[in-house]
């Protein structure tokens, strides 16, 4: 494999608190030079990454690839190709397929087919419950084994609270974080925006802040209870931080991530009947957005991710009540995160790197989230002034459900290198591995 | 007096105070013509209208029925059972197939919010909302507040309050948005369980207790109490209902001034509202219910042919000069 | 080409005008027994109710006055963009065997009468219908009469009359105007 040059970019790496500019040489698949002006070997691949940002590879640990059963809405092939062209070097597959991924053999599965892809690193999360039903504990043991990173029942909430205690206990063999979607199931039934002026004035049914919070703080308390690590996924309330800070400073072992929606749009954008605003949990208040700016700024919100979910465009074609949650989110994360939260002056290109690099690998165990000597050579590379106009019909992923469709955005990535090889690069998606790319000839 | 309301009537939050005076003053003229011996005048003779009924209501329908049968517009009524939509049709394709037909029109009635509104955005055709899940239902909206401008005239700080069911009710949302345009003063009262939480924010008065609704009201109209609320557990009974919420004679009787009683039907009797109420001298129900008629024929007339593109080329074409129109 | 403005009648010249036709119908309808005068919204509104006034002072005897109002019934309605306003109609009669006379300010193409025919078609079947008119324009185009004329005049077609009632207008007048202007 030729080794590669990053020429003269930013290198910004809070692992190491790096912060200028300065070369990258990757060779072998790890980082084996780096800062100042590197010379090379002879046989390099030098990339020009002047004015661009160079860092640690992003990590996305809440996404749905919907593989194995709805192949037609999304692969893990296409999601880690729309990952890479998001910049991330790795991501998280959520559990909810069909069939569950809830047993060693289908978390097997999802390694190798992400391993097919050649794109970015594709980790499994394992189901909590068997069939994510909420009643058996499904084997965690075995689908650690095979490769899972968490266990989660996301797109369900874990209802009963003897079994969230029962999983953060047994995870902690594991050294895994059970990772829950905080809904109190009998107070949202039904809704599908969130609670308030809007959904009154649209006559839809709201789910309310109270919904989420009142299972952040049973999961909280839950964790103080097992000593298990806790993670939130997508929090969207400003109850849901207060009660997460009230847990950190107390040492419980709680983490909790948002999105990048979460931290960007309102329930406004509901209006009209837009089901491309439809997600669960849903878009919260102004008051709402501005907790958990501070909230991820402050560092009690850990890390941002995606919670990507691709719906066929037709399923999102009807009416508000009927169509499902969630948007696509791989391919605009980066810029929204620049364009809402570092040109705004809420967050530094180094926090955004730890929320989105750092934060993700060591909170999830995973490899990556460092740029130092030695390490695995994920790197993202991005251009921080990159002013684009989002497409929606040339996202890479198959989803086409947006709700930043048409908008113009700051921030996009330039190069995506995963184990030292290019798996994107400036518009156009690589091949995939460089050293897979070399066996085939 | 001029004006247009565009290519649909989708609610009447949308509307200014303005077109719905609009929608009023025309309605005037079109009550003379259900009183005629032949109740039919050819303004939309050629027309084909399609009665879009998701959900079951025999008495939304027959009013815009008639009302469409006055103007001689061809009506067809296409119910959920029984077309390609219990088929499990999406409704987009409902929508296609009816813009191929070539329809000039569609009423449609359907318990999705929004649904008129998604039908409205993907169809050419003018596009009259009879209900959309628990968002509104501008014609009834409209016919309760010309039933109340017939008593009151100017509504301009008139005191009307909505009684019942606020939350699941699209024409409480609707009477709320006109009244507030033509100036009344609105007032909600119900239990709590049954008012959205973001209430206050609705510019209206909430009253906990009927019996000081109906102290402050110059009007109550008196929503129709959905019994599958009570399987959803909002309320605890239809008795109790009665007993704390109910429109009875006694307590009327208390009322300081004259207090008019609509209801948008159709009724409870014993529950909401007590039949010695809806049957007495302060109802106005059935006057409701001959505006309705009058208010749709309004909306269709003015819907039709409202092309933006001749909104233009036609203005002060009223008035002076009848030559010009001949 | 007409560039200004000219006045046909004055208010006194309306009148007299008036009038005459007043005892026209009379005589058309031998007396006032079963006589209805309905004026077409809306300058013929007004005009009908001088007539009725006038028929009172020569006979003696109220007449009664009913209104029409003929936009559901135009020909061009589904053409004209925004919908024209519609008046009130008034014709609380049975009208079996009664004889009617339409009262309108100004004849021209004659499709406002086909149109009131048609609607007063609807409200029964009276024993005649007759036209009265203060100003016959020519331009037909239909087979339509006026039985009363009050004044006929030659009009181009690029010149508009318009009749002006002070009930409405501030001022009784008849003018031709250019059609371009507003």
């Amino acid at each position: 494999m030729k080794p590669i040059l990053l020429k003269g970019g930013t290198l910004v790496d809070p692992s190491q608190g790096l912060n200028g500019v300065g070369d990258v040489l990757i060779a072998d698949g790890v980082i084996k030079g780096l800062g100042g002006t590197i010379a090379g070997p002879k046989e390099v691949d030098v990339i020009d990454c002047a004015g661009l940002i160079v860092s640690p590879g992003f990590i996305d640990v809440h996404c749905h690839l919907r593989e194995p059963g709805r192949e037609d809405v999304e692969t893990i092939a296409t999601g880690a190709r729309a990952a890479a062209a998001g910049g991330f070097t790795a991501v998280c597959a959520m559990p909810n397929t069909d069939p569950v991924t809830d047993n060693q053999a289908a978390v097997g599965f999802i390694v190798r087919q992400a391993q097919r892809a050649e794109s970015a690193r594709v980790y499994p999360i394992g189901a909590i419950s068997v069939g994510q039903e909420g009643k058996a504990l499904a084997e965690f043991g075995e689908m650690v084994g095979a490769g899972a990173v968490a266990v989660s029942d996301d797109g369900k909430p874990v209802a009963s609270a003897q079994l969230m205690r029962t999983a953060l206990e047994y995870a902690r063999t594991f050294k895994i974080p059970v990772i829950d979607h905080c809904e109190e199931p009998t107070l949202s039934v039904g809704g599908s925006m969130n609670e308030g002026i809007v959904s009154a004035q649209l006559g839809l049914k709201g789910i309310p802040a109270e919904a989420e919070e009142i299972m952040v703080i049973r999961d909280i308390l839950l964790a103080r209870l097992t000593g298990g690590h806790v993670h939130l996924a997508h929090m969207s309330t400003k109850g849901s931080v207060e009660l997460i800070r009230w847990g950190k400073e107390r040492g419980i072992r709680v983490t909790a991530e948002v999105c990048p929606h979460h931290l960007s749009l309102t329930e406004e954008s509901v209006r009209g009947y837009n089901t491309n605003a439809k997600m669960n949990p849903p878009l919260r208040t102004a008051k709402d957005v501005e907790a958990l700016r501070v909230g991820v700024k402050d560092g009690t919100i850990d890390l941002i991710a995606t919670d990507h979910a691709p719906h066929h465009y037709d399923e999102k074609e009807r009416e508000f009540a009927d169509a499902p949650n969630g948007i696509v989110g791989l391919e605009t994360a980066l810029a929204v995160i620049v364009t809402n939260l570092v040109e705004t002056g809420h967050l530094t290109f180094s926090d955004l790197v730890d929320r989105m690099a750092c934060g993700p690998a060591r909170i999830f165990g995973l490899p990556g989230g460092s740029l130092k000597r030695g390490a695995a050579a994920d790197v993202t590379v991005f251009d921080p002034k990159a002013r684009w106009k989002v497409d929606a019909s040339r996202f890479v992923s198959k989803g086409r459900n947006s709700p930043y469709d048409g908008m113009t955005l700051v921030g996009r990535a330039a190069c995506t290198i995963v184990a030292g090889s290019v798996v994107y690069r400036s518009g156009i998606p690589a091949r995939g591995r460089e050293k897979v790319n070399r066996t085939r000839g | 007096m001029t004006g247009t309301l565009g290519k649909d009537l989708l609610g009447l939050e949308s509307l200014t105070g303005d077109q719905i005076r609009l929608i009023l003053d025309t309605a005037e003229p079109f009550k003379e013509i259900s009183e005629r011996a032949i109740k039919k005048v050819p303004a939309l003779r050629g027309s084909t209208i399609v009665n879009l009924f998701f959900e079951n209501s025999t008495r939304t329908r027959i009013s815009f029925e008639f009302a469409e049968k006055r103007l001689s517009a061809d009506t067809v009524n296409v119910s959920a059972s029984g077309s390609s939509v219990s088929k499990g049709e999406t409704l987009v394709d409902t929508a296609r197939n009816l813009e191929a037909m070539r329809i000039d029109m569609v009423v449609i009635r359907h318990s999705a919010s929004g649904a008129a509104q998604f039908l409205a955005e993907r169809i050419q055709s003018n596009v009259i909302n009879a209900g959309d899940g628990t968002h509104e239902h501008p014609t009834q909206g409209l016919l309760d507040i010309l039933t109340l401008r017939d008593r009151f005239g100017d509504l301009k700080g008139r005191r009307i309050c909505i009684c019942g069911d606020i939350l699941h009710s699209r024409v409480a949302r609707s009477n709320i948005w006109g009244l507030n345009k033509l100036g009344a003063e609105v007032a909600v009262c119900g239990p709590r369980s049954l008012l959205p939480n973001a209430i206050d924010e609705f510019g209206v008065k909430i009253f906990d207790r009927v019996e000081e609704a109906i102290e402050w009201a110059e009007a109550l109209n008196v929503l129709r109490l959905q019994f599958e609320r009570m399987t959803a557990g909002y309320i605890p009974s239809a008795r109790e209902y009665n007993r704390v919420f109910g429109i009875t004679r006694e307590r009327l009787d208390r009322a300081p001034g004259d207090i008019l009683i609509l209801h948008p039907g159709p009724m409870n009797r014993g529950v909401e509202i007590d039949s010695d109420v809806a049957d007495g001298p302060h109802s106005v129900i059935l006057a409701q219910v001959t505006n309705g008629v009058a208010v749709r024929m309004a909306v269709l007339y003015l819907l039709a042919g409202g092309k933006p593109e001749l909104a233009e080329a036609a203005k002060g074409g009223s008035g002076r000069g009848r030559e010009d129109r001949e | 080409m007409a560039t200004k403005t000219t006045t046909v009648l004055d208010a006194r010249a309306v009148e007299r005008t008036l009038k005459r036709m007043s005892v026209e119908i009379v005589e058309l309808n031998h007396g006032t027994d079963d006589l209805i005068i309905v004026g077409i919204q809306r300058r013929g509104v007004q005009l009908a109710d001088r007539l009725v006034k006038m028929i009172e002072g020569g006979e003696g005897v109220t007449v009664p006055q009913g209104s029409l109002d003929i936009t559901l019934y135009r020909d061009d309605l589904q053409t004209v963009g925004p919908r024209p306003v519609v008046g009130p109609t008034y014709l609380p009669w049975d009208l079996e065997g009664k004889h009617i006379v339409i009262v309108d300010d100004v004849l021209y193409t004659g499709r406002t009468v086909r149109a009131a025919l048609d609607e007063l078609a609807d409200f029964g079947r009276p024993g005649s219908i007759s036209l009265a008119v203060l100003i016959d324009r020519g331009g037909r185009e239909l087979p339509i009469h006026a039985d009363v004329v009050g004044k006929k005049i030659e009009v181009g077609p690029d010149e508009r009359v318009d009749v002006l009632v002070a009930e409405l207008d501030e001022r009784t007048e008849v003018v031709i105007v250019p059609k371009s202007a507003a």
